[in-house]
C-alpha cells in the first residue's frame, strides 16, 4: 500500500536539439527506500514506450516501479519498491490533482512554482510514510491556508473534523437562508455499429448537491422506489434495475445495504452525493444516419441525417455532431437544414452545431470536400461520429427525487431544489469508411 | 507576490547572503530567507551548508516557518548527522507544545530524519505522543512507529512500541485505528513469520466497526489487513463478507477493489450450495463493471484484476461481455486488456457478437491492437467449437485484405486451428499458400512451414514450396530452421520417392553446417531414425498429436490463487507473485486462499488430479502460439514452482526422451512416439518440473517389477533446490531418505563459481514436524570450482515445531564463506513414517470406527499392475503396515496403519480390484496430514 516518492514533473522540449527531457518541479520523499535519482529512468522509459506506441501506466526499472498519471503537461509519478496497492496509488494521484486544483484553480507548472510552500505543506499533510491521510480539500483549507493569509493562533488548531468520524464537514457552519440544490444528471453512453445496431448502451447518473445548510444537518434522500428496485421502461413493459450505486463517503453504506435508505450528513458546498449505472437498452436519443462516400483522388461526400428520438415537448440544447473527414481533405462546402457546420482541420472533423433541436425532428447536413490527386499513404483510423447534447428537465431513466428530509437540531426549515438534466456521455457511432 | 520570485535570485555569493538573512533579527526577513533556501533546494541546489543557520530558525511560534525548517531538516539531516543532533531539543520541546498541530508536526518530522544517533532521543517524545489526548497526534504517532521500525527495528521492539501500537487498534478514534493497522501491516511485512497482526475474532470485530467510520484510505488499510485473516469457519467467513459488501458501493475504486479482494478470498470458504454464496456472486459483478468508468489508469488496474477474477470465478462476469467492447478513444493499454477479457468470456452464447467486434478491431490502424485482435479470432475458434467455421472464414476475409501483418497473424492462428480440428479446414490451404511470399516474420514462416509439412500429401507442390525456403536456410531463425527440418522429414515419409534429395540436403544442413545444438541434435535423431528403421520413424514422426486445449495462457492455479490474495496490488497488475519483483521477499510466505469449503468430499476434491491422472492435462498452446514448443525444446518450457506431482501419464514417455536419448526412443512404447511426432505440441506446464517427474519412471514398481521383496523405503531422485545463479555459484540439489530408522537429507553441493568455497553450515527454520539437523554439515574439504560433493545429513525430529504451509515445507539456510543462502524444499511425508507403525488389530478396529466422517478422504492411484500382496510388501518398505486384508467381490481391501514421528496415527483402507489397475485409497485420520499424504503416497506405492 506504500509509495516512496511523489514527483511532479514536466516535460521540456528542446526544439533546437529535437530531444525532450524532464524537469522535476517538486518532489517529496516519504520513505527512504528509493533513491531520488531513479526518476531519471522514468523519463527514459516513458520516451521508449511512447516511441513504441505501447504506453503503460506502470513501468519498472530494476526493482523500482513507477506509477504515473498525466495532467495537462505535468506528470505525477509515484515510485515504490514494494508490492504496493496500485489502485490506491492511482486514486491518490488523482486525489492530489483534485486537491491542487481546488487550491490553485489550475494545476500547472506556474501554479506549482507560485505556491511551492503550500504544495510542500499539502504533500506533508496528504500522505505520511506512504499512507494517504486527510485528503478532503475543504477540511484541509481550514488549517493549511493559502499564503498571504497570516497564520494566527486561532487558525492553527487542528480542526477536530480531521479525525472525526464525520471527516468531511466542520462544525459551526452558518447560513442565513438554508437551502440545498440537487442536480440529477444522466449521461448516456452509446456505441452503435456501422450497420446501425446498438452494441452497448448504458446510463451513468449522478446526483450532485450544493449544500448551504447551517450546523450538522441530517439528510435523508428519497428516490422513486421504482428506481431503487426496478423501473419500468417507456411502455411499461421492461423492467430495468439500477446496476450499481456508488456513494460519497458521507452516506452510511451499511444503512443503505440493509434498508436502502440514503442517509447522510452532507459536506458543505458542492459535492457529488452518489452515482449510479443503469445497464439498459436505451434508445439513442439522437439517432444519426450517415453516408460518407469517398472517391479517391477526387472528393468526399458526406450526408448526415440526425433524428431527435425523444418527446416532442423536450428540446436538446447545444447539440454538436462531429463527423470525421480524411486528413488530406480540403475546400469544404456545407449545406444544413438547421444550425451550421464548421470544418476543424486540426482535428480532421466537421462539427455541425445546432443550438436547439426539438424532439421528433429530423435534420440534414451535407458536406463536400476535395481530395488531392496524390494519395495519402498513411493508413488512417476510422474514428466514429460522436454527438454531444443536453436535454434539460428530463431523465431517460425516469429517476425522481421524491423527498429530501432535512433535520437539524436547531429546527430550521430548509428548502430542497431539484433540477434534472440528460446529456451525452460517450456517444459514438461507427462509420463504414 | 507569488513564491516564484524565490526561484529567480541566483546571484553569486547567494549562500553568503542567505546566511546573513537567516541570522537577521526580523522575523519576516528570516522567513523570506528560509523560503529562498527551500526554493533552492527544490530546484536541486545544494544548500546544506546553511544547516546550522536554518536549524537556528527552528524555535519559532510561526507555524509556517516551522514547517519550512522541518522540511529542510528532512532533506539534509542525513547528510549532516552530527548537526542534526542540534534539532533534537526542539523536537522534544515541540512534542509537548500546547498546539496539537505542532505536536503532530514534530512527531511526524522526527520519524523522517533517518539518523541513527537521533532515534534514541525520540523514544520518549514518541511514547508520550502515542498516548496523546488528541487523536490527530495519536494517528501521526502511530505512523511514526512504523518509520522508526524502518530505521531501527530492534529499538522499537525493545521499547515496547509494538504493544502500544497493537493497543491503538482498540482506540476510540477510527482514523487512529486505521493508521495503527497500516503501520502494523507495514511492520509485519518485514517480519513474515511474526505474529504481529494477531488477528482474532475480537480484533476483527473492532476493525469492522472502524471500517464504517474512517476515511476512504483508512478503509483500504483495514480491508487489506482483513484480507490476511483466516476465518475459523464458514460462518465467520460469511459474517465478515456481509459486513464488507457495503464497501462495494464506495466511490473510491481502490476501496472497491480491496473489498473485492476480501470477498474473493473469503468466498472460498463458503459452501457453494449456500444461498448466500449465490447472492455474493451476484453482488460482485456490478461494482466490477463500474470500475470501467474510472480514470484510464484505474481502469487498467481493474482490468488486470478482472482478468484474474474471470479465471478464478468465470460465473461472476459471464453475462457482461458487452462492457468490455473496445471504444475508439480507449488508451491502448486498456484496449489490449479488454480484448484479453473478451476472449476469456467468449462462449457459444455470445460468440457472434464477439466475432463481429473482433473483425471490426482487425481493421483498425494500431498494429499491436490489430495483431492481438486477429489472434483473438483464432483463440475463439479453438475455444468455441461451434464458431470455428465462422472464425476461419473471418480469418480468410482478413487474409484477403493483404495487409502484411494481418496476414501473418492470421496464418499463425490458423495453424492452431488445424491442430485443434484436424482434417476439417484444409480447403483453405491453397489460399494460404498464395501468401507465402509476403511472410517475413519467423513465427508466421514457421507456422506456414508446419502447415505445408503436415499436409504435404494434399499440396501438390509441397516439395517445391519447402525447397524454396531451404535456399536461405542459414539466414532463417532457429524457429524456422527447426520447423523446416521437421516438415521436410514429414514430407519425405509421405512421399519418399520424390524427396530423397531434399531430405538429405536438409539433414546435412542441420547436422553439418549448423552451430545450433538443438538443430544438430534433432537432425541426428531424424537421420538415425530414418536410417535404422523407417517404419518406426513413420510411427514417431507422423504419430497422432495430443489435442490442444481450448484455453490459452491460463495462469497456473497456485499462482492464480496467490494473485487473488493480492488483488489491487502491483502483483495483480504484473500477474507475478510479489517475490518475483520485490527484493528481500524471498523468505516471505506465499499467500494462499483459505482451504476450499467441502474439500473433504473426495469426488470433487481438487486433489484428485494429484494422486491420479484421471484426466490427462491438456496441452496448452503457449501464449505466443510458439512453434518452438515442440519435442526438442521441451526443456525450454518454463520451470514451474509447483510441487512435483507424479503423473504417470503417457506424456511421461516424452520426458524420458530427453534423458534417454536415442536408445530409449527406439525401444519406447507407441506413447512415446506420440510425444515425438507431436512436433508443435507444447507440453503442459506441470510437466515443466521434468527432472523430478522423470524420475517417476525409475520408481519402485518398475524396478522391483513385482519381485515381492520389501525393497526399503522409497527415495525420490535428487532435485535442484538452490540454483547457482541465485546463490553466487553454489548449486544445491538433494532429496530425503529414511535409512534404518534414521532420517537423512542427501545433498549434492556443486560449486559453479570461480572461487573455492569453504565453511559450510546449515540451519532449518521451524517446521511442522520439528525436523532439525542432528549434527553439523560435514563438508571437510574445501569445494573447488566445478566440483560436486555429496553429503548425507542425519536429521532429528526434536527441533522446534511450527505449522508450515504446505505442511511438509522446509525452509533451509546454508552458509558458506561467501554468503548465506535460503531455499525451501518439501519432504515426502513418508519420511516421517516410523518403523513401529504397526497398530494392534483390536486397537485398529476400535479406532477405525471412531474416525469422524469428515476426516475421511479418498484418492485414486492409477495404472499400477500389482497384486495386493506385492503392494503391501512394497508399502511395508516405506513403513506403511498392512494390518488386515479381506476380499469382497473380487476386490482386495487392505487395512493399513502408519505412525508419524510426532505420534499421529493415520489409518487407511486400500482397495485393489483384480484386473483393474486403479487403486482406491481412502480414509485418513488427521485432516492436515491427510492432504500431504495424498501428495506423497503416489511415489511410495508406484
Amino acid at each position: 500500500m506504500i509509495n516512496d516518492y511523489i514527483f511532479i514533473l514536466k516535460a521540456v522540449c528542446h526544439t533546437l536539439t529535437q530531444t525532450s527531457s524532464h524537469q522535476v518541479l517538486i518532489c517529496r520523499n516519504y520513505k527512504g527506500d528509493v533513491d531520488m535519482s531513479e526518476i531519471d529512468h522514468f523519463f527514459t522509459l516513458l520516451m521508449q514506450q511512447e516511441e513504441e506506441g505501447l504506453l503503460c501506466p506502470v513501468m519498472s526499472h530494476g526493482n523500482v516501479h513507477f506509477l504515473w498519471i498525466k495532467h495537462s503537461n505535468l506528470y505525477l509519478v509515484a515510485t515504490t519498491n514494494k508490492n504496493s496497492n496500485a489502485s490506491l496509488v492511482y486514486s491518490f494521484l488523482y486525489k492530489l490533482v483534485e486537491v491542487f486544483t481546488e487550491y490553485f484553480k489550475e494545476l500547472e507548472e506556474e501554479s506549482i512554482q507560485d505556491n511551492f510552500v503550500v504544495v510542500y505543506e499539502l504533500l506533508d499533510e496528504l500522505m505520511d510514510f506512504g499512507f494517504p491521510q486527510t485528503t478532503d480539500s475543504k477540511i484541509l483549507q481550514e488549517y493549511i491556508t493559502q499564503q498571504g493569509n497570516k497564520l494566527e493562533v486561532a487558525k492553527t488548531k487542528v480542526p477536530t473534523t480531521v479525525t472525526n468520524a464525520v471527516s468531511w464537514r466542520s462544525e459551526g457552519i452558518r447560513y442565513k437562508k438554508n437551502e440545498v440544490f440537487i442536480d440529477v444528471i444522466e449521461s448516456i453512453n452509446v456505441l452503435v455499429n456501422a450497420n446501425g445496431s446498438v452494441m452497448s448502451s448504458d446510463i451513468v447518473g449522478s446526483i450532485k448537491l450544493k449544500t448551504m445548510l447551517s450546523g450538522m444537518p441530517e439528510l435523508r434522500l428519497g428516490l422513486n422506489d421504482r428506481m431503487l428496485f426496478a423501473l419500468t421502461g417507456d411502455k411499461g413493459k421492461t423492467t430495468v434495475t439500477m446496476e450499481d450505486v456508488k456513494f460519497h463517503q458521507c452516506v452510511r453504506l451499511s444503512r443503505f445495504e440493509s434498508d436502502r435508505t440514503i442517509s447522510f450528513i452532507p459536506p458543505d458546498g458542492e459535492s457529488e452525493l452518489m452515482s449510479y449505472r443503469i445497464n439498459t437498452h436505451v434508445k439513442p436519443l439522437i439517432w444519426i444516419e450517415s453516408v460518407i462516400e469517398k472517391f479517391s483522388h477526387s472528393r468526399v461526400e458526406i450526408m448526415v441525417k440526425a433524428k431527435g428520438q425523444f418527446k416532442k415537448q423536450s428540446v436538446a440544447n447545444n447539440v454538436e455532431i462531429r463527423v470525421p473527414v480524411p486528413s488530406d481533405a480540403d475546400s469544404p462546402k456545407f449545406k444544413t437544414s438547421t444550425g451550421h457546420a464548421k470544418y476543424v482541420p486540426e482535428k480532421n472533423l466537421v462539427v455541425w452545431s445546432i443550438k436547439s433541436f426539438p424532439g421528433g425532428k429530423e435534420l440534414l447536413m451535407r458536406a463536400h470536400f476535395c481530395l488531392p490527386s496524390v494519395e495519402n499513404h498513411e493508413t488512417e483510423g476510422r474514428p466514429p461520429i460522436t454527438v454531444k447534447f443536453e436535454i434539460p428537465y428530463f431523465t431517460v431513466s425516469g429517476i425522481q427525487v421524491r423527498y429530501m428530509k432535512i433535520i437539524e437540531k436547531s429546527g430550521y426549515q430548509a428548502l430542497p431544489w431539484v433540477r434534472y438534466i440528460t446529456q451525452s456521455g460517450d456517444y459514438q457511432l461507427r462509420t463504414n469508411t | 507576490m507569488t513564491d516564484s520570485k524565490y526561484f529567480t535570485t541566483t546571484k553569486k555569493g547567494e549562500i553568503f547572503e542567505l546566511k546573513a538573512e537567516l541570522n537577521s533579527d526580523k522575523k519576516e526577513k528570516k522567513k523570506e530567507a528560509v523560503k529562498k533556501v527551500i526554493a533552492s533546494m527544490t530546484v536541486g541546489k545544494d544548500v546544506s551548508a546553511l544547516f546550522p543557520d536554518v536549524v537556528n530558525c527552528m524555535q519559532t511560534d510561526n507555524l509556517e516557518l516551522k514547517k519550512l525548517v522541518y522540511l529542510y531538516l528532512m532533506n539534509y539531516a542525513k547528510s549532516q548527522p552530527d548537526m542534526a543532533i542540534m534539532a533534537v531539543n526542539t523536537f522534544v520541546k515541540d512534542c509537548e507544545d500546547l498546539n496539537p498541530l505542532i505536536r503532530a508536526l514534530a512527531v511526524r518530522t522526527m520519524g523522517c530524519i533517518r539518523v541513527d544517533k537521533i532515534t534514541e532521543y525520540l523514544c520518549e517524545p514518541l511514547r508520550k505522543c502515542l498516548k496523546d489526548e488528541d487523536p490527530y497526534v495519536r494517528k501521526t504517532a502511530a505512523v511514526c512507529v512504523a518509520k522508526l521500525h524502518d530505521i531501527n527495528a530492534q529499538l522499537v521492539e525493545d521499547q515496547g512500541f509494538l504493544d502500544t501500537l497493537k493497543d491503538l487498534i482498540s482506540d476510540s478514534n477510527p482514523m487512529v485505528v486505521a493508521n495503527a493497522v497500516a503501520a502494523l501491516s507495514e511492520i509485519a511485512e518485514s517480519h513474515p513469520n511474526s505474529n504481529l497482526l494477531d488477528l482474532n475474532p475480537q480484533t476483527i470485530n473492532k476493525l469492522l466497526t472502524a471500517l464504517n467510520e474512517c476515511t476512504e484510505w483508512g478503509q483500504i488499510f483495514i480491508l487489506d489487513c482483513l484480507a490476511s485473516y483466516l476465518p475459523r469457519d464458514d460462518r465467520e467467513s460469511q459474517s465478515i463478507c456481509e459486513r464488507v459488501t457495503p464497501r462495494l458501493s464506495h466511490a473510491n475504486s481502490a476501496v472497491v477493489l480491496s473489498a473485492v479482494k476480501v470477498l474473493m478470498k473469503f468466498m472460498e470458504m463458503l459452501p457453494k450450495d449456500l444461498d448466500y454464496y449465490g447472492t455474493l456472486l451476484k453482488k460482485l459483478a456490478p461494482p466490477l463493471v463500474t470500475l470501467l468508468s474510472a480514470e484510464p489508469e484505474l481502469q487498467y488496474v481493474a482490468l488486470r484484476n478482472i482478468n484474474l477474477i474471470v479465471q478464478k470465478r468465470p460465473e461472476i462476469l459471464k453475462h457482461e461481455m458487452k462492457v468490455f467492447f473496445v471504444k475508439y478513444n480507449d488508451p491502448i493499454y486498456v484496449k489490449l486488456e479488454k480484448l484479453d477479457i473478451m476472449i476469456r468470456l467468449a462462449s457459444q452464447a455470445n460468440i457472434a457478437q464477439v466475432l463481429a467486434e473482433l473483425k471490426e478491431y482487425a481493421t483498425e490502424v494500431d498494429v499491436d491492437f490489430v495483431r492481438k485482435a486477429v489472434r483473438a479470432i483464432g483463440r475463439c475458434a479453438i475455444k468455441v467449437e461451434q464458431s470455428a467455421e465462422r472464425c476461419v472464414s473471418t480469418l480468410l476475409d482478413l487474409i484477403q485484405t493483404k495487409v502484411n501483418y494481418v496476414v501473418q497473424e492470421a496464418i499463425v492462428v490458423i495453424k492452431d486451428i488445424f491442430r485443434k480440428y484436424p482434417n476439417k479446414y484444409e480447403s483453405v490451404i491453397a489460399t494460404l499458400c498464395e501468401n507465402l511470399d509476403s511472410l517475413d516474420e519467423p513465427e508466421a514462416r514457421a507456422a506456414m512451414i508446419w502447415i505445408v509439412g503436415e499436409y504435404a500429401e494434399r499440396i501438390d507442390n509441397a516439395d517445391e514450396l519447402l525447397e524454396s525456403f531451404l535456399e536461405g536456410f542459414h539466414d532463417e531463425s532457429t524457429q524456422v530452421q527447426l520447423q523446416l527440418l521437421t516438415a521436410i522429414v514429414k514430407l519425405f515419409l509421405k512421399k519418399p520417392t520424390e524427396t530423397q534429395e531434399l531430405v538429405q540436403q536438409v539433414l546435412s544442413l542441420a547436422t553439418q553446417d549448423s552451430d545450433n545444438p538443438d538443430l544438430r541434435d534433432r537432425g541426428y535423431i531424424y537421420w538415425r531414425l530414418l536410417s535404422t528403421d523407417p517404419v518406426a520413424a513413420k510411427e514417431v514422426v507422423l504419430a497422432e498429436k495430443p489435442l490442444i486445449s481450448e484455453e490459452t495462457d491460463l495462469i497456473e492455479p497456485t499462482l492464480l490463487e496467490e494473485l487473488i490474495c493480492h488483488i489491487g496490488t502491483l502483483a495483480s497488475v504484473y500477474h507475478k507473485p510479489p517475490s518475483a519483483f520485490v527484493e528481500g521477499s524471498r523468505g516471505v510466505q506465499h499467500k494462499r486462499l483459505p482451504p476450499r469449503a467441502g474439500s473433504g468430499e473426495s469426488t470433487e476434491s481438487p486433489d484428485v488430479g494429484q494422486s491420479g491422472p484421471s484426466e490427462a492435462p491438456p496441452a496448452v498452446i503457449p501464449s505466443q502460439g510458439d512453434l518452438l514448443g515442440d519435442l526438442l525444446n521441451l526443456d525450454l518450457a518454463p520451470p514451474t514452482a509447483t510441487v512435483p506431482s507424479v503423473q504417470p501419464s503417457m506424456q511421461m514417455g516424452a520426458m524420458d526422451l530427453l534423458g534417454g536419448g536415442l536408445d530409449s526412443l527406439v525401444c519406447s512404447s507407441p506413447a512415446m512416439g506420440a510425444g515425438l511426432g507431436a512436433a508443435p505440441a507444447a507440453m503442459p506446464a506441470s510437466l515443466g518440473s521434468a527432472p523430478a517427474v522423470g524420475g517417476g519412471l525409475g520408481d519402485l514398481f518398475d524396478l522391483g517389477g513385482g519381485v515381492g521383496m520389501p525393497t526399503g523405503s522409497y527415495v525420490a531422485p535428487k532435485t535442484v533446490w538452490l540454483l547457482a545463479m541465485k546463490a553466487k555459484g553454489l548449486e544445491i540439489s538433494g532429496t530425503f531418505a529414511r535409512r534404518g530408522g534414521i532420517i537423512q537429507m542427501d545433498l549434492s553441493l556443486t560449486n559453479k563459481a570461480m572461487s573455492v568455497m569453504t565453511d559450510f553450515a546449515i540451519q532449518f527454520n521451524r517446521n511442522s514436524f520439528g525436523l532439525a539437523p542432528a549434527g553439523p554439515l560435514q563438508v571437510l574439504t574445501p569445494l573447488s570450482p566445478n566440483q560436486t560433493i555429496d553429503v548425507s545429513l542425519p536429521l532429528s525430529t526434536s527441533g522446534p515445531v511450527m505449522k508450515m504451509e504446505p505442511l511438509n515445507n522446509l525452509q533451509v539456510a546454508v552458509k558458506n564463506n561467501i554468503d548465506v543462502f535460503y531455499f525451501s524444499c518439501q519432504y515426502p511425508l513418508s519420511l516421517l513414517f516410523v518403523e513401529d507403525g504397526k497398530m494392534d488389530r483390536q486397537v485398529f478396529l476400535a479406532t477405525w470406527k471412531d474416525i469422524p466422517n469428515d476426516n475421511e478422504a479418498q484418492f485414486q492411484i492409477k495404472d499400477i499392475h500389482l497384486n495386493s500382496d506385492v503392494a503391501s510388501n512394497k508399502l511395508q518398505g516405506s513403513n506403511i503396515f498392512t494390518i488386515a486384508k479381506r476380499t469382497v467381490e473380487g476386490q482386495d481391501m487392505l487395512y493399513q496403519s502408519v505412525k508419524l514421528t510426532n505420534g499421529i496415527w493415520v489409518l487407511a483402507e486400500m482397495r485393489i480390484q483384480t484386473g483393474n489397475p486403479n487403486y482406491t485409497w481412502m480414509c485418513w485420520r488427521r485432516p492436515h496430514v491427510r492432504e500431504c499424504v495424498s501428495q506423497n503416497d503416489s511415489p511410495v506405492i508406484s
